[in-house]
């Protein structure tokens, strides 16, 4: 399915990489399909007791402008997946106008678990990148969720970004949120209402079933990061930094606060 | 002693959106809401708190408060203890307290619905303003009845300054009668001027500190309860 | 449909329990974010293009017909803050009772049977207009104005802010204000054929983590 597409003066790569992970019935995960393509490279890696883990390698740098890219995992009923990437992704400038555009979809059936931490996503100068990110998760399933956003390169002015995260629980919408920022976004985006100057935020959306019963009371870590409970067995830990070392930092420190089984599934 | 006869409102279909229905939408009589008033300092949480450890054995009461700095009055009466803390609540008013009791009496209306929510019918609820100034005065909207509370250490010319609280509320209260001598306070002359202001309309003076303590007022606010369940 | 309604709706003054908050304001300016006349105009342009927004669609959606539980879930879905979720709820309670005293009608009285506890007050507020024989336009306005409005009113009383400054900040708003109420309208009618998920979800990181700081303080002035 991978390859070059030509349209209205505009050429970019269209890739789409399909995880499924299942249980093999003794304890541990199978991936009957991994299948990578073009700038999304897939690898199995070391994983844990049951938990399958699985690195997305950035073949080609991307995505770039024009380009359509998307990424595809299914957990089946008490499966277990990890998944990560080797390096941060870059959001590069490409030859058309038209925005990059880079689509994950994640679906977790009942009794599954999946850990998805990619590294951050680095929106270079002059690029323009829209990232969707869909989750839908069973009554029972868990989730954890890690999005870092990272304005520019070092001491570098950023592209042009739209975010776009939407989770459903059992079929029930739990989050739905846009952030645009860069060149070309809604006024105001780096002024004291939204980012305030900071050049890192960042996500950690959590789905356990614990949270039904007791939902994680509102943390906060200092002026730039909460963890809430969401309308749902959800939570969300938000933070903003100036970079992407200390958004990181921030993170798991929130991360270490929530008290649930997703919060020690991270430790362990 | 006065009594103003509160009208009859027409309460009918749930909830009701209006504050000033005598009716809850069951078809039976609402609390008793009485506003308390009056500058800062002059002993309107301090008058709360005694009428609540006053009535609290023979009525149903709870207790609002509009707080400029959130929750202070609150606070207070959750530590002293006058009532269990799920029948007093506060009310959050912007920086302008005279708003949530006359303007916009939205919050506090809430406040009231949501005490009966939680604790189920009352007989009495004692709204008290956050200290502001002589002017402040609480809607008919929100109160069937208003108490003024004012102190003879703010000054015994306040009752011949008038003002709508001293004027018109319900009650006029002159506190920390104790005080009278140490501030050079004339309490006779406080009486007279508050007499030509108000007319027939009641003035207690009290002193928390003394035996008698907020009895007269107790006393007051029972004849409101028996008018308005009459 | 009488147009003066709207000058009804819009106006400060309407009792609806908007005076006790300041749209995160008193948060932004105890962290230092707002000091001027030209920090509050960066601060109302972001909270107009985001929370603004998707109150102003939610709004104009709710005039339209969508039903409101679901625009209530879209709502929901779109603010993680439960200090912001509770406070939604509560002023969308008080404008339902101030509204139903000021345009009586079989509608809101249904709403307010549908949501004892409140439903988020920009869902309320398209209900109210449509009420008051408003437009869905009408709505967004009014939506996408009270969320700068709010903070500016708040900023001249914390910060002592000159009346006129604030008011020339909401001046020069007005033209991102056209413009937000439009598009509200456009994702409205969008919603109406293809469901919430059509309605803009532009969310402020810090408007929703300060909100959080902001209920956990004591002695703030207001309640958000």
């Amino acid at each position: 399915m991978a390859g070059v597409t030509a349209g209205g003066g505009t050429a970019g790569v269209r890739a789409h990489a399909r995880i499924e992970a299942r249980p093999d019935g003794r304890g541990s995960t199978v991936l009957p399909v991994l299948a990578g393509e073009g700038p999304l490279a897939l690898r199995r890696t070391r994983g844990t007791a049951g938990e399958a883990r699985v690195t997305v390698v950035g073949a080609m740098s991307g995505p770039l402008g024009g380009d359509r890219f998307l990424l595809e995992a299914d957990v089946a009923a008490d499966a277990r997946l990890g998944v990560g990437s080797a390096a941060a992704t870059l959001a590069l400038p490409g030859q058309g106008k038209d925005p990059a555009r880079q689509e994950t979809r994640l679906r977790v059936a009942a009794g599954a678990a999946l850990r998805w931490e990619p590294e951050p996503l680095i929106s270079v100068r002059g690029s323009d990148l829209e990232l969707l990110t869909r989750a839908e998760v069973a009554e029972g399933g868990r989730l954890l969720l890690r999005e870092e956003l990272v304005l520019g390169r070092h001491a570098e002015p950023p592209g042009t970004l739209t975010s776009r995260l939407t989770l459903r629980v059992g079929g029930r919408l739990v989050l739905d949120q846009e952030l645009a920022c860069g060149p070309g976004a809604p006024g105001g985006w780096d002024g004291p209402a939204v980012l305030a100057g900071h050049r890192a935020v960042g996500q950690i959306l959590l789905v356990d079933p614990a949270f039904a019963v007791r939902p994680p009371p509102s943390r906060l870590l200092g002026q730039a990061a909460s963890l809430v409970a969401l309308p749902g067995p959800a939570a969300l830990i938000t933070a903003l930094a100036p970079d992407a070392l200390r958004l990181r930092r921030l993170l798991e420190e929130a991360l270490r606060a929530t008290a649930g089984p997703a919060g020690d599934a991270e430790g362990g | 002693m006065h009594l103003h006869h509160p009208h009859d409102g027409h309460g009918h279909g749930a909830p009701a959106p209006s504050g000033a229905a005598a009716r809850r939408p069951d078809g039976t009589r609402r609390a008793l809401r009485l506003g308390l008033g009056g500058p800062v300092g002059s002993g309107k949480t301090a008058t709360v708190a005694a009428l609540c450890r006053e009535l609290r054995s023979e009525l149903s009461l709870a207790v609002v408060t509009n707080d400029i700095y959130t929750r202070e009055d609150a606070e207070f009466l959750l530590r002293e203890a006058v009532l269990p803390p799920e029948r007093i609540t506060a009310v959050e008013t912007g920086a302008c307290p005279h708003t949530a009791i006359r303007d916009d009496i939205s919050a506090n209306l809430e406040a009231v619905e949501d005490l009966e929510d939680a604790v189920g019918p009352l007989d009495l609820v004692l709204l008290e303003s956050g200290g502001d100034n002589l002017t402040a005065t609480f809607s008919r909207g929100l109160v069937d009845a208003q108490i003024f509370v004012i102190d003879v250490a703010g000054g015994d010319d306040i009752p011949r300054k008038g003002g709508p609280g001293v004027t018109t509320a319900d009650l006029l209260v002159v506190n920390k009668t104790d005080l009278a001598p140490y501030v050079g306070s004339d309490l006779d002359r406080m009486a007279a001027d508050a007499k030509a202001q108000r007319g027939h309309l009641p003035v207690v003076f009290q002193s928390l500190r003394e035996e008698a303590g907020v009895d007269r007022v107790a006393a007051w606010v029972r004849e409101r309860l028996a008018a308005w369940r009459a | 449909m009488t147009r003066a309604a709207l000058l009804l709706l819009a106006d400060g003054r309407f009792p609806a329990g908007g005076h006790a908050h300041s749209g995160g304001a008193e948060a932004a300016v105890r962290a230092g974010l707002i000091t001027d006349a030209a920090s509050l105009e960066e601060f109302c342009r972001g909270r107009l293009h985001t929370s603004g927004l998707v109150a102003a669609s939610l709004a104009a959606a709710a005039a339209l017909g969508v039903d409101p539980g679901d625009l209530d879930a879209a709502a929901d879905a779109r603010t993680p803050s439960p200090a912001l979720r509770a406070a939604a709820r509560r002023l969308g309670r008080q404008l339902l009772r101030a509204a139903r005293a000021t345009w009586p009608c079989a509608g809101l009285d249904l709403l307010a049977r549908r949501f004892p506890k409140g439903a988020h007050q920009p869902v309320v507020l398209g209900a109210v207009a449509q009420a008051a024989g408003l437009e869905p336009l009408d709505a967004a306005y009014c939506a996408a104005y009270e969320s700068v409005g709010g903070p500016a009113t708040a900023t001249v009383r914390l910060l002592g802010l000159d009346p006129f400054d604030a008011t020339g900040v909401l001046a020069r708003l007005a033209p991102a204000t056209d413009r937000v109420a439009d598009r509200a309208v456009r994702a409205a009618r969008e919603a109406l054929d293809t469901g919430v998920d059509a309605l803009p979800a532009a969310s402020a990181p810090l408007l929703e983590i300060s909100a959080e700081v902001h209920a956990a303080r004591t002695g703030r002035l207001f309640a958000t």
